[in-house]
């Protein structure tokens, strides 16, 4: 799916020139415009994908955010293959989002979550690198008078292959650049990659192990100054009053800003000096009934859920309810699933700059289209006098999505014309002002027959709606929110349900506590892989069955073979190393079949993870060792989640507030993970969060094998695993 | 004023002396390549080496550092050259979003002084950062590949 920011095209009437103010990272940092290239607008430009230089330097232009998931390498790639260019002369720029609304959406959606990166442009990117190849050629073989249907490039040189004449890119972008752009140019075969597909080093480590100012928080501007801010910590609540006197005497203090209804900045020639100064400012909220709210009090809400009439079906095959009556065996489990915020090891910031004419943000965002959007609507300027500088993000996990903390950083600085705010959130403000994995309960009804052939299966959930709380437009018009059902959906592209039962129900008793939800890397597969991997191996456990084997006879071809892979690599069925038990689970998720079988242990309750091999079958790998980075790192991510993770809500505000209380893994407790990437061509899967969701469920698994005991709350550190 | 010497030069700052080292390298300096990520010493992301040992900078009172040598990830690549646990980094393509790896990496250089070969139970102990991206076994990989280097 797509995202549009609210953007009223009709107001753009500028050219290219003056939104081109770009970034080349890597040769230039991101502290603005660069004066020069806008004046000269893209003199090397043979197509909006691609700039070759003079010198034969490849720029190529990448739309999407990059923050950690690879993504701009792997468009690289795909461009570089199509356009025949030598990869060792790429490098890469972010095109920036008013450019892109300027030049009607050329680079398509800015979007970067869904682990849609790479599978939902690969067309458009391959595209452009396949066009900019034609006009080299044609540009080419203009000039040696030859038809152009003679010449191949490969490695940044046209050749003419009847007579061996070469020239190099460089020296033909120029005349390239005025022709005029093809037509539908066929792509190559994938079996015929030599760039995309293969394990390539990523454009951007050099950056980062170096320490380049390359982050949102590291934009520095001339007389620029700091801001801290606070905002009410029940969500829902208002700044009532506070008082500035107090603090514009401490050193370096400028200005307090009333940001919102619901927050206030102060603005000092430091961050430190600005945030000292609002830790000593009293300010009093208004918290509203959102103060009566704790975790208490929304799990009965759940709860409650649970047993209600009125549902919305994700799921429905026969007649679930003739089926558990007249079932040999009923088998039941109630889960529940928590709070969590997104923790980037960034906090949310933004720098801006307002004038009288125009508004200029730099901010790591997963949406610059929507962070332009929301920039205008902060400044009350038009779209045309708005412009957002993407910066790398220290993190996003769908957290960068939002924009918030443009919104505020815009307010501060219009506060004060022509003077750049770098608006910073401490930890704890970015703790308890997220966007969080929603809560669900879940209770799953099992019918089995006679012969324990699985025959029925009712899943409830109750919970939380992610688009109620961010995007109420995409919701269905009956009010449902199609997204609850990832990985439980009848069919289709996008997280197909694996299993096939006669009677089968899957609902959604919706309920939307006080507390914001958002997308959450991975974001309802978490839940609901836990819920029916776990439950599943329960009813393999119940009927006397092997986990793999009671699976793969009802589990759909894609969904077992990726699972059998998985079994395969980790050795499931040779027995395992004394003390160590195995778990299973499998989902479809992001468009992918992922799947992952861990190794632990358990003694006198002590958990111990020793190895995970996940596996994926993502269609195709446009980077393989990207997508080894990114299961390991999924499942780092997932682990944390189950383990630790909890945002616990008391008096309507989150306690949790710094990585003190809010628990997340470290190295001591990383597993060994081995994967299994086996794309079959025939379809573009994602990879950034597909396989987050089989973390959980296989670990769970291992500990029922490990203790007989079933998890069905989280985090794990509140439960009891010693033997009993 | 405060007299600092960072990264073999020497400065002198105007801030107050409780100000943690982490936002006078940051925002007084100019040196950003030091990341804040907690405040309260939690995350590591703040790492940089005073005297040569790995020092969360968010917990150093400015005030408190007098004389002492600050190396930060800026200083480890000596003329135009990675420093090895920055060439392990490089050669295993460690990092993912990145944010953390300053810190990482400033915490390995220190490790590797005190053991030149650690064992998996030292980095465990002497590797406390977080990582959210979950860089974790790269990491640990990139450490014995610079021990072995």
């Amino acid at each position: 799916m797509t995202y549009m920011p609210k953007i009223d095209r009709r107001s753009f009437v500028l050219g290219g020139s003056a939104a081109g103010a770009g970034l080349t990272l890597g040769f230039r940092l991101p502290l603005g415009p660069d004066a020069a290239r806008a004046e000269e607008g893209y003199p090397d430009e043979v197509n909006a994908w691609v700039v070759i230089k003079p010198d034969d330097t490849v720029v190529i232009r990448i739309a999407k955010s990059e923050m950690g998931q690879g993504t701009m390498t792997g468009l690289a790639q795909l461009v570089a293959e199509e356009l025949g260019c030598d990869w060792s002369k790429v490098t890469v720029d972010f095109p920036t989002p008013g450019e892109n609304v300027a030049r009607k959406r050329v680079w398509g959606d800015f979007f970067t979550a869904g682990s849609q990166g790479i599978r939902s442009s690969n067309q458009l990117v391959r595209k452009g690198g396949a066009a900019a190849r034609t006009m080299l050629i044609e540009a080419a073989a203009k000039a040696w008078n030859v038809p152009a249907s003679e010449c191949s490039a490969q490695n940044s040189v046209i050749t003419h292959n009847p007579s061996g004449r070469k020239v190099t890119f460089g020296k033909v972008a120029d005349a390239a650049a005025k022709l005029a752009l093809p037509g539908d140019v066929p792509l190559k075969d994938p079996k015929t990659w030599t760039i995309a597909g293969k394990p390539l080093k990523r454009l951007d480590t050099p950056l980062k192990i170096v320490g380049k100012p390359i982050f949102g928080i590291d934009v520095r501007q001339p007389n620029m100054l700091y801001a801290a801010i606070s905002a009410c910590p029940v969500f829902g609540g208002k700044v009532k009053m506070y008082d500035e006197s107090s603090v514009q005497d401490m050193p370096g203090v400028k200005r307090v800003v009333r940001v919102a209804d619901n927050a206030v900045a102060v603005v000092a020639d430091s961050w430190w000096r600005a945030k000292k100064a609002l830790e000593a400012m009293p300010i009093i909220w208004d918290n509203g009934d959102n103060a009566k709210v704790s975790s208490a009090t929304i799990a009965q809400f759940l709860k409650e859920g649970l047993d209600a009439d009125q549902a919305f079906i994700g799921n429905k095959a026969g007649d679930v309810n003739a089926a558990l009556a007249g079932a040999a065996k009923v088998v039941e489990a109630t889960y529940s699933y928590q709070y969590q915020a997104h923790a980037t090891m960034e906090p949310m910031n933004a720098t801006a700059l307002y004038t009288a004419d125009s508004c200029r943000v730099w901010c790591p965002t997963q949406n610059g289209e929507a962070a332009l959007a929301a920039a205008s609507e902060a400044s009350g300027l038009p779209v045309a006098k708005c412009e957002v500088y993407k910066t790398y993000l220290g993190g996003g996990f769908g957290r960068r999505g939002q924009t918030d903390y443009v919104r505020y950083a815009v307010a501060v600085a219009k506060a004060m014309p022509g003077t750049p705010i770098k608006l910073l959130w401490s930890r704890e403000e970015d703790m308890t002002h997220d966007y969080y994995h929603p809560i669900t309960q879940c209770r799953m009804r099992a019918g089995l027959d006679a012969k324990n052939n699985l025959i029925a299966l009712h899943m409830r959930i109750s919970g939380q709606s992610i688009l109620a709380t961010v995007f109420p437009a995409r919701m269905d018009k009956d009010g449902r929110d199609p997204l609850v059902f990832q990985g439980l959906n009848p069919g289709g592209p996008e997280g197909t349900f694996g299993y096939n039962i006669p009677n089968l129900l899957i609902d959604h008793a919706m309920r939307n506590p006080s507390v914001p939800a958002g997308f959450w890397r991975g974001v309802n597969t978490n839940h609901n892989a836990i819920y029916v991997e776990t439950f599943i191996d329960e009813l393999a456990h119940t009927v006397g069955d092997d986990p793999l084997a009671f699976r793969l006879k009802y589990l759909k071809p894609k969904n077992a073979a990726v699972l059998k892979a998985v079994a395969e690599k980790a050795g499931y069925g040779t027995p395992a190393p004394q003390g160590i038990h195995r778990g299973l689970a499998q989902i479809m998720g992001f468009g992918s079949y992922v799947a992952g079988c861990a190794e632990i242990s358990v003694n006198d309750g002590q958990l111990k993870i020793h190895r995970i091999v996940g596996g994926t079958n993502c269609g195709h790998a446009a980077n393989p060792e990207q997508i080894n980075r990114q299961i390991e790192g999924s499942f780092v991510y997932g682990l944390s989640a189950m383990l630790f993770g909890e945002c616990t809500v008391r008096g309507g505000r989150i306690e949790q507030r710094n990585f003190d209380s809010y628990l997340v893994m470290r190295i001591d407790e990383m597993p060994k993970v081995e994967t299994v990437v086996m794309p079959d061509g025939e379809f573009w899967g994602g990879v950034g969060e597909p396989t987050i969701a089989v973390a959980a469920p296989a670990v769970l698994n291992a500990v029922a094998a490990a203790t007989g005991k079933r998890i069905r709350s989280f985090p794990l550190k509140d439960s009891d695993l010693r033997a009993t | 004023m405060t007299a600092l010497s960072i990264n073999g030069k020497s400065y002198n700052v105007d801030a107050e002396a409780d100000t943690p080292l982490l936002w006078v390298l940051r925002d007084t300096i100019g040196l950003t390549g030091t990341k804040y990520g907690c405040g309260i010493a939690q995350c590591g992301a703040c790492t940089v080496h005073i005297d040569g040992v790995a020092t969360r900078s968010c917990q150093v009172p400015v005030g408190t550092v007098g004389s002492k040598q600050i190396a930060t990830i800026e200083s480890l690549a000596q003329n135009g050259k990675l420093h090895p646990v920055q060439q392990a980094w490089l050669d295993l393509d460690v990092p993912q979003c990145g944010y953390c790896q300053s810190g990482m990496i400033m915490a390995a250089v220190s490790l590797l002084r005190q053991k030149p070969k650690p064992t998996d139970a030292d980095i465990d102990a002497a590797m406390t950062n977080i990582c959210r991206c979950g860089t974790y076994q790269r990491i640990r990989a990139a450490i014995h590949a610079a021990a072995n280097a």
